[in-house]
């Protein structure tokens, strides 16, 4: 068990979902309320990362942040390095690749919340804003939970995108899943098996707060 | 649709029995080894299909009983392991290049090689360089063994990215996300990468030969044409073509 390589990938994963918190709750809720007539197209947008290949993502990624791109570029003459094989890199690739893990969930509890309550609050005075604050967010709390462990786990499991665009580098890119994928390379067997046991069991675990939280106990079921 | 069905059936399985015959090999064949097929293609009918990954990668996969019918490693240390594990047949093994590694820049580096040889990897302008990942590609290996002779290893190794194959490490320079990358001759002297960028040939005695070396798998079902392919391999054309790429003929020293 490499736990270099595990606490490199906790890290990760608690710094992109973290971040998607920030950006994911804007972007959910623009595309709860919006009205727009082209909405479909963003929310499709969103969610291309569920089904585009992650080497496609990889490779974008790769071209965009790469010396050559004047994105790239930016980032050299802002920090002296370029962003591929570097941590920062992999927080942008994952957090490309695990929005829709966020957004979705997020919505989908935005949507949910009762539009009389809303209605209530705005006859009551109070702004879109302080309405969104005090009540969509309040019971939207499972749907948060859900869009942030989703990511974290989603993070976590990331490979194809670490493998265009991480370089291997011990301790800064070579996530768990890197590791795993070294060691079966390498027919160490024994030790990638403990590592994929580690990752199977947080990934049960986080998988079963969620599932845990979107259970709906006072459900009436048609056998009663 | 049920006829219709059992035409698609027929008919791949009639692709299935043209005798196709699999290769897996080195990444350092990437270039060379499509054009020997295509040569081998032509002159006899013989189709093959090609899968390139790191040596290490690929002996591993065979292990695991991947159905390919030859392998071409770019270290003769991988076929050796397998025929001594029962999963390759000793008499079909054959050496059929020595690889060259080199240090490569994109065209607009400013490092000047030719006089600074793998000194230039200490200016400051280099802030990564790629490599193959020596736990599985024979490349890496041999960059590594070659950092070390020049004094340079623990100089460097804090800037070193690694590439999954060699390919991917000169995909990494070659895109500009690295500024130098020690990589395989025949790469360096690919269509895809000639013209974009310099290198610098590493003397042979900074490393370990690569001894690449051909072998037939036991378990292939086609053993005949696997070795038909590999006495190919032995022809001038053949060898012209490898040369081409930069590969030196086993018997010839360098």
């Amino acid at each position: 068990m490499n736990w270099e390589a595990f606490w490199l990938t906790v890290r990760l994963a608690a710094i992109v979902s973290m971040l998607l918190l920030a950006i994911g709750i804007p972007i959910a809720y623009w595309v709860t309320y919006s009205r727009w007539r082209w909405k479909f197209l963003i929310e499709a947008a969103v969610a291309l990362p569920i089904v585009l290949p992650p080497t496609v993502l990889g490779f974008y990624v790769l071209v965009a942040l790469g010396s050559r791109s004047p994105l790239g570029r930016w980032w050299e003459s802002l920090t002296g390095h370029t962003l591929a094989f570097t941590f920062e890199g992999l927080v942008i690739g994952s957090l490309l690749y695990s929005l829709p893990f966020a957004v979705q969930p997020f919505a989908a509890s935005f949507g949910a919340v009762d539009p009389t309550l809303l209605r209530a609050s705005a006859s009551l005075g109070q702004s879109p804003v302080q309405t969104f604050r005090r009540i969509v967010l309040p019971l939207s709390k499972a749907g948060l939970v859900t869009g942030f462990a989703l990511s974290f786990a989603h993070t976590l499991g990331e490979f194809g995108v670490v493998l265009m665009v991480g370089g291997n580098i011990p301790g800064v890119t070579r996530t768990i899943s890197i590791d795993i994928y070294d060691q079966v390379q390498t027919a160490n067997y024994s030790s990638a098996n403990w590592t994929a046991l580690v990752l199977l069991v947080i990934s049960f675990v986080v998988l079963s707060v969620v599932y845990g939280l979107n259970r709906r106990p006072w459900a009436v079921g048609p056998w009663r | 649709m049920s006829k219709l069905l059992s035409l698609l059936i027929l008919f791949t399985s009639a692709l299935a029995s043209a005798q196709e015959i699999t290769v897996a090999a080195a990444a350092d064949m990437s270039a060379a080894l499509p054009e020997l097929v295509a040569a081998y293609t032509k002159k006899t009918g013989q189709t093959v299909k090609l899968s390139f990954g790191a040596s290490g990668n690929l002996t591993n996969q065979i292990r695991n009983g991947a159905p390919f019918d030859i392998f071409f490693s770019a270290d003769e240390q991988y076929p050796q392991q397998l025929i001594s594990e029962g999963l390759a047949s000793k008499d079909t093994l054959y050496r059929y290049a020595v690889g060259r590694l080199v240090l490569w820049v994109p065209a607009d580096s400013p490092l000047d090689l030719s006089k600074l040889g793998i000194q230039a990897l200490l200016d400051p302008s280099v802030k990564k360089i790629s490599i193959a990942n020596p736990a599985t590609a024979p490349y890496g290996r041999a960059a590594a063994a070659a950092l070390r002779h020049f004094g340079i290893y623990d100089r460097v190794s804090g800037r070193l990215v690694l590439g999954e194959s060699v390919s991917q490490a000169a995909q990494f320079v070659e895109s500009g996300n690295a500024q130098a990358g020690l990589i395989a001759l025949s790469h360096a002297l690919a269509p895809t990468m000639k013209g974009k960028g310099r290198y610098w040939t590493v003397p042979l005695d900074a490393y370990p030969t690569l001894n690449q070396a051909a072998v037939v798998l036991s378990k292939s079902k086609q053993q005949d044409a696997a070795r038909r392919f590999l006495e190919f391999l032995r022809s001038p054309e053949a060898t012209s073509l490898l040369t081409g790429y930069g590969f030196s003929l086993p018997a010839e020293k360098h």
